[in-house]
């Protein structure tokens, strides 16, 4: 399959992509590594009059940690397996180790970004859940320059984020958790390869005591739009992690959910995935707070 | 701005220079514009893995990539392995672990195994699985890939840790 025609042009810079944009209107694409793009081309679901390629724009690919904002910073550009090999994300962040792990495959992830990944908003992709647990942000620079949009405002529907024809997402901010937090990324797939059925983020602050005192939970493929389930959230901080919490929060989990029937399931199916995904990746968390080495990632 | 667009690669080692609809996908390019065959056209929806090839030491679906993003990198294909009419290691290891029946994915196999090796000179059979997660065989003879990959690995570090 051959994309519809289109003009190229290589962006020489950060600003150049965005007068690009600016003159293109809604009829121009960015690319970066292609991963969802191209695809999207071929199958001519995006027919752009314009691609405006960034995947070589530098300064725009580091993993940095940011101690004095207490964030760590995720350059627009990298990829999922530079994510996945980051051992700054690994110590402080396993659950986007997990997520850059089970991403497509190693072809995909080699080449694929954190940024296009966002962009694309693939209702069964697994950055936005992890991002939204973690209470990420999403920096867009534009012609007036660059805000910051919090990860749970910025999908308005599926295949559709918040920024404009003129932004470039150049940055995703995750802030740093304190000592003692665990999380885990876990996604259910029915063949390696294939959508999630479901997929779940859990990220907990846990005290000396082992309560919790802050949680972040987000489903992936559960909706339109990764979905950050406040209600379970609440449930879970301030509480120590009892079986009567877990299934209280894993209620909301199942009610929050808004699948849509397809052939990985029926709704009600999925439902069900996503409350149980849920008491697994707590069950994770926990036991990685207390120096388990605990694998999740895929679950088949 | 343009929809031609001029594209220099090295492949296999030699350079390359071309000129292509900007719309062409590297599978296309390698095929057709240089004229190696051996990268397969297969699903041509991302998914079975038989297109392929190393770019800048990185596995890629050469039928997700515009031509043009090649343009400046090094690309291997499974032409560039052999040296003459003398196999590569991992080439002669899927020959002798009966790796392939149909052989159509194998090109694509053998270039996700070359990648994967050239990070991890001694993967475990699960690493090995997650390194070939993108490349289908419908004979379904995973089993000997795993094997012929071990092999390969044995004898290109003898000093890795594989039994």
């Amino acid at each position: 399959m051959y994309p519809a025609a289109f003009d190229y042009t290589v962006a020489e810079s950060l600003d150049h992509a965005i007068d690009l944009l600016q003159r293109s209107g809604e009829g121009a694409k960015l690319l970066s590594g292609g991963q969802s793009l191209v695809p999207l081309l071929k199958l001519r679901l995006v027919q752009p009059a314009h691609v405006i390629d960034i995947g070589r724009l530098p300064g725009l690919s580091d993993v940095l940690e940011d101690e004095a904002a207490g964030i760590l910073r995720i350059g627009a550009l990298a990829t999922h397996a530079q994510m996945g090999v980051s051992s700054v994300v690994r110590d402080k962040l396993a659950l986007m180790t997990e997520a850059a792990g089970v991403i497509g495959d190693a072809q995909v992830r080699g080449w694929g970004t954190l940024g296009g990944a966002l962009a694309e908003a693939d209702p069964a992709g697994d950055w936005g859940p992890v991002v939204q647990a973690l209470e990420g942000r999403v920096e867009c620079t534009g012609p007036a320059g660059v805000r910051v949009v919090d990860a749970a405002s910025f999908f308005v529907d599926a295949y559709t984020t918040v920024l404009a024809d003129d932004e470039v997402i150049t940055e995703v901010r995750v802030p740093l958790p304190p000592p003692g937090s665990a999380g885990a990324y876990l996604k259910m797939e029915r063949r390696a390869g294939d959508f999630a059925v479901a997929s779940v983020a859990v990220q907990l602050e846990l005290d000396g005591a082992g309560s919790c005192t802050k949680a972040g939970v987000a489903l992936g493929a559960a909706g339109l739009t990764p979905i950050k389930v406040l209600a379970a959230e609440e449930t879970l901080a301030g509480q120590e992690v009892t079986p009567d919490v877990v299934d209280a929060a894993a209620g909301q989990v199942v009610e929050a959910a808004n699948p849509l029937a397809d052939v990985r399931g029926s709704s009600d199916y999925k439902r069900a995935v996503c409350g149980a995904l849920f008491r697994k990746a707590v069950d994770i968390a926990l036991r990685r707070h207390r120096g388990e080495d605990v694998r999740g990632g895929h679950v088949r | 701005m343009s929809d031609r667009v001029k594209i220099g690669i090295t492949i296999n080692g030699a350079p390359h220079e071309g000129e292509a609809p900007a719309r062409m996908l590297l599978v296309d390019y390698i095929r057709d514009v240089v004229g190696l065959k051996g990268t397969r056209y297969g699903c041509d929806t991302s998914n079975c893995g038989s297109c392929t090839i190393v770019m800048d030491g990185k596995s890629a679906k050469s039928c997700t990539f515009l031509a043009v993003q090649a343009h400046g990198r090094e690309l291997t294909t499974i032409e560039g392995l052999a040296e003459g009419s003398e196999l590569h290691p991992l080439q002669a290891a899927f020959q002798e672990a009966h790796a392939l029946q149909c052989g159509f994915c194998t090109s694509g196999m053998v270039m996700s195994a070359h990648a994967l090796l050239s990070q991890n000179s001694d993967p475990s059979p699960d690493e090995i699985r997650e390194g070939i997660i993108g490349n289908l065989c419908r004979c379904t003879g995973y089993v000997p890939v795993i094997e012929a990959v071990q092999l390969a690995a044995r004898r290109l570090d003898p000093k890795g840790g594989n039994p």
